[in-house]
């Protein structure tokens, strides 16, 4: 970065002192030299054709190195610059250093941060132990909003129905801001979070609070929970249902609903046939209304078919009725 | 909505007299001033008996010259709304810290920057460029109009249309508060469900086929209708980077026709295109829009560059160098601009192969765009500079566009991109870009042709007090953001909680008023420069001692342009003309075959834009009428076959010899 | 005026001006290329659409696919409907070549009826899916193939249209210029609706029945 910063220095500071120059030399008041008709210059021209373009395959050469590295995707390899992922002792005792995974919803408008290996959740509070490689998977309940806690590393969209994933390591201790950092409506100024490097044990003692919550997340939870509401305290949920994430991220959490990952596998072998056409119903969500205007129709969607991966549960029912 | 009758949807749709805003304070203001105005301005021309005048002088009138004129003006007037926003902006991001919950709710702040972004790119920015293409090219080819006189007329009338809506959107309902790309599924029925933006997608639509037709009918004049002897190769750069605009306009804008018209689908009849369920897929609409949207950036830009070139030479009083490097530099930025649009999207996580690809390609696009500052800068190398306004705009625009040049190149690195994408260093670039490349250029281009439009100079007094302004005003506020961006603040926010970043917002609203006082100056530039017509005179039709062949006629042009089409020998035909004792033509003149003026353009573009008003309140009866009345309309106008006529001889003659009348006296 | 004597120079100094014997302005030497930009244009929408569908045309929502809901005969016909059309407004432009006025509105209302026969089931076509329930709303595939396929109809619709004001505009005036320029600009449009809907068929219907 510093590098691509200096070499274009190296070119932008010579222009626009030569700008500077030349207006200055050459006004018509100094009557210097004029040759009105030179305007060509075959070497000239090499030179400045040739020296954006040494430039720009020296920065393309940095752009890809450096994009592959910083892929947020890639697995982290060093905890910071001098420290190894993992020592050589370490590896030699075939111990490997597991990321903590946080499963990461953009609600309207607030932040869910799920602990699947902690079985802990929380709202608009993420916590990490300090060098600790993280592996954040991260999807969106409604619109398309952004991940960025400036102090851990860079920016990656919120999606809903996809999931995108950040690989990241806080090597200092303290509390950051954290917040979303693309536009996603009425309470988007307010979408902010405390992120939380707690070293030696301090980790796993807020795990053990949360855990001490009575406070549970499952499907019906999280029905309540997704509605849009601003400015949220943190708080902590002591349970969580452990498909939760899955479902969100298939757009399922209402059991009526069909999961996007059966819709696609159906569609894959050739969709539902003209028997599908009728498995749509009216949904009447009322997470829109709040957004303003008057309340919406219902909006179709695909119903639940009996399938491996989504049976009716037997609180199936009672989570549509709390939507 | 229950106190209204059963009937009143089937009449108004989802109109209500709620949906007035006359609960917003600053709304009611806001409506009372152009209320007040309009009504004066109104009463004013009917005062001065001159409708009948607008009417067949202006309104129906052919002249690309007026066209041109009238961009000008519209896109002046939308820049005093631009920026209207733009400092209610600043003002909210000073203020808005800790408990101060600033002036501006979420509500009326999300519109605003909406209607910014919006009103800045298509209804000040693009009306700028068109109208200066619109005046000049014609003229530097040496024709004596467009290809497509009528299309002309309708053109800059729909692109009216849009304004007229999302000026509506003001007083009537609300504007969209998506931001100005409108992502999907935030700009879905799901999530806005409110008018603002439907208005937003009629402008669109409507001004978008304005603009199309407009960019088709400026590469049929350049590539059908350059003057005898006049080669691509020997055309004035500006006329290529015009040409190149259009190719990027025809070849773009369809594109946002089609994605604008997919959401509008989603939005009205609710289909699936790119919502969350039934198969719908928002991320293509961030792919299409992006297809589109980086071109438009070069469609603003490239004119620009062409006027930057024109100034060079002229004011250097010297050919422009390297013009053959600066013609291909244009067409490869026409071509890369369309294998760069996945750099707006490096979060999405596309993967670091195609990220990379993406940021390499946009870096490239820095090659061509450094050589012509190179080619700039070689101009004023052994020239004679003299320091008038457009020259100073482009001393200006050199300086301040290589810090956007470099800005960008960062941006495009894409691990960089994840720290400062949505970022106020991302908002310091493009302003940094668009403000130093195509609103100096546009100011450039204003100073420069002003004469040959009305025939005297522009204040050179108030000139530099705007330019001053503008330029200090320019860095005082934007400054600021870049160091804000590196912090980590990104847009679109209209509250911060840390109270260490409001002094960084307080210097940029202090820049914002800068460059208020910058707007002021130029209108007040021009206001003094009528009063003053007589002292600024110019009789000579070339008053900077210009190069291309628009300053070989006389200033403003008479309505055929040239008695005699120019016949062209060199580059800098005008400069060469000179050069080689050129005479002008005192005799022979014939009979003139010009286009006749027509209402039809303003008529169907009214309809347009009531059916788009209509559309937008869910009137379905209004919106079928207007819609049938376009194409009634349109059939009436094809029946009419007589749409030429000739300027007599004789009157060619008496509008020569008052040409040779002036000059003469000039000499005495 | 030719080139040679446009470059002729009078003693050293060079003629910078044209002067014809007839000042002529014609407005009908861009329209071709013009409306051919605008076509190309056009065709731009249509690469949205298709890229759309593209990306789209195979997510069915767990709903019909085109393999479900196509009648590959009916639209073999409706296939042959638009060719025929396109031929026989190829006779028309030649009977315009050798001023035969009658022939060419013959051939003009021929080429309508074909073009008539082709909207009709193309709206058959609609209507049939839409009472089944396979709505434009059922997919995110249903959206694409209604729209890639209702904007071309659209298209022969103001097609139709254009193609009947011109019959009344050749049948007053005759084969004026004017009028020759609107029939070429008109089959340009039709031919070019053709090359759209063999896309269609191929990458829409046959492809989608084929898998």
């Amino acid at each position: 970065m510093l590098i691509s910063v200096a070499l274009m220095l190296a070119i932008i500071i010579p222009v626009m002192a030569l700008t500077v120059f030349f207006a200055w030399r050459y006004r018509a008041a100094a009557e210097s030299e004029y040759d009105p008709d030179w305007h060509h210059s075959l070497p000239l021209e090499v030179v400045i054709w040739a020296i954006p373009l040494l430039i720009v395959i020296i920065l393309g050469a940095i752009t890809w190195m450096g994009t592959h590295l910083l892929d947020p995707y890639r697995p982290l390899n060093r905890i910071s610059a001098s420290q190894p992922i993992q020592t050589s002792q370490q590896a030699a005792q075939g111990r490997e250093r597991k990321p903590l995974i946080i499963q990461v919803v953009a609600l309207d408008w607030k932040w869910l941060f799920i602990y699947p290996e902690q079985g802990v959740a929380s709202v608009n509070e993420v916590v990490a132990p300090v060098n600790q490689p993280i592996e954040f998977h991260i999807t969106s309940s409604s619109v398309m909003n952004s991940l960025f806690i400036p102090a851990l590393a860079g920016q990656i969209y919120a999606m809903p129905g996809m999931q995108t994933k950040l690989n990241a390591v806080i090597n200092h201790a303290g509390d950051f801001d954290g917040f979303s950092a693309n536009y996603s409506g009425e309470g988007f100024s307010g979408m902010r979070f405390r992120f939380k490097g707690l070293e030696g044990g301090g980790f796993d003692d807020w795990v053990r609070q949360a855990r001490e919550k009575t406070e549970k997340l499952g499907r019906e939870e999280y029905l309540v929970l997704e509605r849009p509401s601003e400015r949220e305290k943190p708080r902590q949920f002591g349970t969580v249902a452990p498909d939760l994430f899955d479902a969100v991220l298939n757009m399922c959490v209402d059991r009526t609903k069909m999961c996007m990952r059966d819709m696609m596998a159906m569609d894959a072998k050739g969709g539902g046939g003209k028997e599908g056409i009728h498995t749509v119903m009216a949904l009447h969500y009322d997470k829109t209304t709040r957004r303003g205007g008057e309340p919406l129709g219902p909006r179709p969607f695909v119903t639940a078919i009996c399938s491996p991966t989504d049976v009716y549960g037997k609180d199936g029912l009672p989570a549509r009725a709390a939507n | 909505m229950n106190s209204y009758p059963d009937w009143w949807p089937l009449v108004f749709g989802r109109f209500t007299f709620e949906a007035i805003p006359y609960h917003e304070p600053i709304l009611v203001a806001t409506f009372a001033a152009v209320a007040i105005g309009g009504l004066g301005l109104f009463a004013l021309i009917t005062k001065l008996g001159a409708w009948g005048y607008l009417w067949r002088e202006w309104f129906t009138s052919v002249d690309h010259k007026k066209i041109g004129i009238m961009y000008m003006v519209l896109g002046i007037v939308m820049l005093l709304r631009g920026f209207a926003d733009a400092l209610m902006m600043r003002g909210q991001q000073a203020i808005a810290f800790g408990a101060n919950e600033g002036y501006l709710p979420p509500h009326h702040y999300d519109q605003i920057f909406t209607a910014h972004g919006v009103i800045m790119i298509f209804f000040v920015a693009m009306p700028l460029v068109t109208g200066l293409m619109n005046y000049v090219v014609p003229l530097q080819i040496g024709a004596r109009d467009v290809a497509f006189p009528f299309l002309n007329n309708f053109s800059f009338w729909m692109t009216v249309g849009g304004v007229v809506l999302v000026m509506a959107s003001l007083f009537v309902g609300e504007f969209a508060k998506v931001g100005w790309l409108a992502y999907p599924p935030l700009s879905g029925k799901a999530y806005s469900p409110g008018v603002g933006m439907d208005y937003y997608l009629w402008a669109l639509q409507i001004a978008g086929v304005g603009t199309t037709l407009s960019g088709i009918n400026l590469i049929a004049t350049i590539v059908k209708m350059r003057a005898p002897g006049m080669d691509m190769m020997k055309m004035p750069v500006f006329t290529w980077t015009a040409l190149c605009t259009n190719v990027l306009i025809v070849a773009s804008f369809p594109v946002l026709a089609g994605t604008v018209a997919l959401l509008t689908l989603d939005r009205y009849v609710g289909t699936n295109f790119f919502t969350n369920d039934l198969g719908g897929n928002p991320m293509m609409y961030v792919n299409l829009i992006w297809i589109w949207g980086h071109p438009e950036v070069y469609i603003l830009i490239l004119p620009c560059f062409g006027i930057y070139s024109e100034v060079a030479s002229t004011f250097c009083g010297k050919r422009l160098f390297g013009y053959a490097s600066m013609v291909y530099a244009t067409v490869v930025i026409t071509i890369l601009s369309y294998l760069v649009w996945l750099h707006h999207f490096f979060t999405m996580g596309s993967g670091a192969s195609v990220n990379s690809f993406f940021g390499i390609t946009t870096m490239i696009i820095s090659i061509p765009t450094g050589a012509k500052i190179f080619n700039w800068l070689f101009t004023m190398y052994r020239g004679r500079i003299r320091f008038e306004l457009p020259m100073m705009w482009l001393l200006a625009f050199m300086i301040t566009f290589v810090i956007g040049g470099m800005t960008g190149v960062m941006l495009a690195v894409p691990p960089a991109d994840f720290v400062l994408h949505n970022s106020l260093f991302l908002i310091a670039h493009f302003h940094n870009v668009i403000i130093g490349g195509v609103v100096f250029g546009a100011f450039a281009g204003i100073n420069y042709w002003f004469p040959k439009a009305f025939g005297f100079k522009l204040d050179d007094f108030w000139g530099k007090m705007s330019f001053w302004f503008w330029v200090i005003g320019f860095y005082v506020a934007f400054m600021p953001l870049y160091v804000l961006g590196l912090m980590g603040v990104t847009r679109r926010v209209n509250h911060f909680d840390d109270p260490s970043l409001q002094i960084w917002f307080v210097i940029a609203a202090i820049g914002a008023v800068l460059i208020l006082f910058g707007i002021l100056s130029f209108l007040v530039q021009i206001v003094v420069s009528v009063m003053n017509r007589e002292k600024l005179r110019d009789v000579t039709g070339d008053p900077w001692n210009g190069r291309t062949l628009e300053w070989a006629t006389s200033s403003p042009p008479p309505a055929y342009n040239f008695a005699f089409t120019p016949m062209v020998h060199d580059h800098d035909s005008w400069a060469d003309m000179k050069k080689r004792g050129y005479q002008r033509p005192l005799e022979g003149f014939r009979p003139i075959h010009m286009p006749k003026n027509t209402g039809a353009g303003v008529i169907i573009s009214a309809f347009a834009t009531i059916c788009g008003l209509a559309l937008v309140w869910y009137v379905w009866w209004l919106a079928a009428l207007s819609f049938l009345a376009i194409i009634v309309t349109a059939i009436a106008h094809s029946f009419n076959y007589d749409r030429d006529y000739n300027i007599p001889a004789e009157e060619v003659v008496r509008e020569e010899e008052r040409r040779s009348r002036a000059l003469a006296a000039a000499r005495v | 005026m030719s080139k040679a004597t446009a470059h002729q120079t009078d003693g050293g100094v060079p003629v910078f001006h044209v002067f014809e014997d007839k000042e002529v302005h014609h407005p009908g030497d861009s329209t071709m290329l013009g409306f051919w930009m605008y076509l190309m244009s056009d065709c731009l929408i249509f690469a949205v659409l298709f890229a759309t569908y593209g990306v789209l045309g195979r997510n069915y929502a767990a709903g019909p696919s085109g393999a479900d809901l196509f009648d590959l005969k009916l639209v073999a016909v409706n296939t042959a409907m638009l060719l025929f059309s396109s031929i026989t407004y190829g006779f028309a432009m030649l009977a315009m070549e050798k001023g035969r006025k009658a022939a060419v509105q013959g051939w003009l209302v021929v080429t309508a009826l074909f073009g008539l026969a082709f909207l009709s089931i193309e709206l058959y076509e609609f209507h049939h899916m839409i009472a089944e329930g396979a709505t434009p709303m059922r997919s995110a595939f249903l959206s694409s193939f209604f729209t890639l396929v209702g904007t071309h109809g659209l298209h022969v619709t103001f097609g139709l249209i254009w193609l009947t004001v011109l019959l009344v505009q050749v049948g007053q005036r005759g084969l004026i210029p004017e009028n020759r320029r609107r029939l070429m600009c008109l089959s340009m449009f039709w031919h070019f609706l053709d090359v759209i809907w063999i896309g269609v068929f191929t990458f829409v219907y046959l492809m989608g029945v084929l898998k």
